[in-house]
């Protein structure tokens, strides 16, 4: 049988179906109704990883959705940026020595939104691909489950990255336009990126491992913003009585256990912020040292979950 | 017509003694089956094994032991380099209903690996392949059943695949779209030059779409031949007559009047009506004289006389006895021979 034979042709360069463009020597024309192969490159499992990151980060902030996708996440960029807008804009009006607010401290003050933006967008990147059983053709394809959840990670945290770092640049062009001292501006702009990349990791991977255990959006959404209200919740109260009862020593370690506060802790002991914590009591150098350790576990752990939940996902 | 000379895969798919055991389940238990390009039906019931023997096939689940290759690559070492030449379309729902099918497609056609420009071409090309036209840029969410198997379809050839694991690609579908997709997919080979391996739990339509037919019950390989040994090894005829005064059972009447000039006949199985069908094997000519005449002296209208092929459905009558001394082998693998009857009849049903 012929037809049984027709990828074999492949090699010969005969193969049906291709246009029918008559030339000398070949009559394989036997089923043409204009089926053409493809023979261009196939580029493979990092170029689907990163092509799987770039919608996924385009899709964070409702890019290549629908309208109604686009409103929240741009709400909240806007709302995340207009505070950063106003205070730059009264700073270079009334000629102030420094910004009212450090870099390191923005997005302490702005922790709401920024819960707010990964309850949504953790959620819509990966429990939609499990409640449409999308994930198994991912993984029938040459990419593999540390593939995938890299670009899903590295994705969800480029945006909450974009989302934190971008009021930290209005902050600093607005500085600069003011002309406040230069390397103050640039030394404080430099530690607020740090802490906010960090930040951008311990969200994305707490919110993505909440997420990544249902395949029902609300569910995670709700579950997201439980965690990191109900733990800041927890510290800032406990920190607050241990505050009150003068036993200061312990209001650091406390700090340890909601997400915020760990970054908090982190850039009050090396970037160079004034801590939130009640009384300003920060962590000590050696005390951050902890601080940063728990906060990469915390990290890696994420990460490892993240595995862990994805090998078993098959088809 | 050219017939290829250099034959590149002989086999498309080989496994050895390919076995896969669960703690509480022998989902394959030592399946050698080699598989040539062309269109091949994996037969068996719910709990054969067939989506355990894609999952292996595509690298994705080590096998217990024994070996596979797929376009002469192994499956355990080479799982990555295969599943960039194969497509694989799921039994399950897997489409997100908030995008289009265009949209849909080239992100999965640049997951398999193709670069932009290339994804939106041939995610155009394909789609129209599949038949989706104007209403592939609407939403998925608002498809028919048939469309979201055309667009699950499309997604597993866009990359043009040397081979696809279709998986129950026609459930769901009613008459007139199971015939559409089986079309489909015989066109997948004939036009694309694409070697399919399409599972089903119904034989009848495996019978019309492919070229080979591979059988596996409770793991096991029941059966793997050509459709053309299948069915043409024996024609049987099957004979209808009306009743007349004279004979007021002619079906009866012609069946005594055979038997008595030495044919075997036997009824045309369990369904309704099937009683007033008369099957019978054809020797030759002198066969189908022999009826003209037995029908002419009795008196009987001729409804119909054709030939019919021989059912795939028999393997399984071949292999009940050994399913039912499975079942008593081992307790658990009540599946076998719970699913076997499952299998006969709705074949039968679908023979139409």
């Amino acid at each position: 049988m012929t037809v049984e034979h027709s990828r074999a042709q492949t090699a010969t360069g005969a193969r049906a179906g291709e246009p029918p463009l008559p030339r000398a020597g070949e009559q394989t024309r036997i089923h043409n109704i204009g089926y053409r192969s493809y023979d261009g490159p196939r580029l493979g499992r990092a170029y689907a990883r990163r092509s799987l990151y770039a919608q996924s980060l385009r899709g964070a902030y409702g890019l290549g959705r629908s309208a109604k996708s686009k409103v929240l996440p741009m709400i909240l960029f806007v709302v995340m940026c207009l505070p950063a807008a106003i205070m730059v804009a009264v700073a270079v009006a009334t000629k102030m020595d420094d910004l009212p607010v450090d870099y390191t401290r923005y997005a302490i003050v702005m922790q709401a939104v920024i819960g707010l933006y990964v309850a949504a967008q953790a959620p819509q990147s990966v429990s939609r691909d499990l409640r449409f059983k999308t994930v198994p053709l991912y993984f029938s394809r040459p990419i593999e489950t540390v593939d995938y959840v890299r670009a899903k990670y590295a994705a969800l945290a480029s945006a909450l990255f974009i989302l934190t770092a971008a009021p930290l640049l209005v902050l600093y062009v607005g500085a600069l336009l003011a002309k406040l001292d230069f390397m103050d501006q640039t030394k404080g702009f430099a530690q607020g990126l740090v802490s906010v990349a960090l930040l951008s990791l311990l969200f994305a991977g707490i919110g993505l491992v909440i997420s990544a255990v249902t395949p029902r959006r609300g569910f995670g959404v709700a579950a997201v913003i439980a965690a990191l209200t109900i733990t800041y919740g927890a510290v800032s109260t406990l920190q607050a009585i241990a505050f009150d009862q003068t036993s200061t020593g312990a209001v650091p370690w406390i700090g340890l256990f909601s997400p915020i506060t760990l970054i908090d802790g982190v850039q009050t002991a090396f970037l160079g912020a004034s801590s939130a914590f009640p009384g300003g009591i920060g962590p000590s150098d050696g005390q951050g040292v902890v601080f940063v350790l728990v906060t990469l576990g915390a990290i890696a752990g994420c990460y490892g979950l993240l595995m862990r939940r994805y090998r078993k996902v098959g088809l | 017509m050219v017939r290829a000379t250099s034959v590149v895969h002989v086999t498309v798919i080989a496994t050895e003694s390919l076995s896969k055991r669960f703690p509480r389940v022998t989902a394959l238990d030592r399946l050698s089956v080699d598989v040539g390009p062309g269109v091949t039906g994996l037969v068996g019931a719910n709990g054969a094994g067939k989506s355990t023997l894609i999952k292996i096939l595509l690298g994705l689940s080590p096998a217990t032991e024994g070996r596979a290759e797929v376009l002469g690559l192994d499956v355990a070492a080479k799982g990555g380099a295969i599943r960039e030449r194969v497509g694989y379309m799921p039994e399950h729902d897997c489409l997100p209903p908030d995008v289009s099918a265009t949209e849909f497609v080239v992100h999965m056609a640049r997951m398999s690996g193709l670069p932009p420009t290339a994804a939106r071409e041939r995610t155009a090309d394909t789609l129209r392949h599949v038949g989706l036209y104007e209403e592939r840029y609407r939403p998925i969410g608002g498809y028919s059943t048939g469309m979201k198997q055309r667009v699950k379809l499309a997604q597993a050839l866009v990359h043009d695949p040397q081979l696809v694991f279709l998986d129950e690609p026609t459930n769901g579908l009613d008459p007139v779209g199971r015939d559409e997709m089986l079309g489909l997919i015989r066109r997948i080979h004939t036009d694309f030059g694409i070697s399919v391996l399409v599972t089903s739990h119904l034989l009848g339509e495996l019978e019309r779409t492919c070229d080979h037919v591979v059988v596996i019950d409770g793991g096991k390989l029941l059966r793997s031949s050509s459709t053309t040994d299948f069915t043409q090894t024996t024609t049987t005829l099957a004979v209808e007559v009306t009743d007349t005064d004279g004979h007021p059972d002619g079906t009866r009447a012609l069946r005594d009047a055979l038997h008595a000039r030495g044919v075997e006949t036997h009824t045309g199985g369990g369904l309704p009506g099937a009683g007033h069908i008369l099957l019978l094997t054809a020797e030759g000519e002198e066969t189908y004289d022999l009826v003209r005449d037995t029908v002419a002296d009795l008196g009987l209208g001729l409804v119909r006389m054709e030939q019919r092929r021989h059912h795939i459905a028999e393997v399984f009558k071949d292999g009940d006895q050994q399913a039912a001394t499975q079942t008593t082998q081992h307790g658990q693998a009540g599946r076998d021979g719970q699913d076997g009857p499952d299998v006969r009849k709705e074949a039968v049903g679908n023979d139409g």
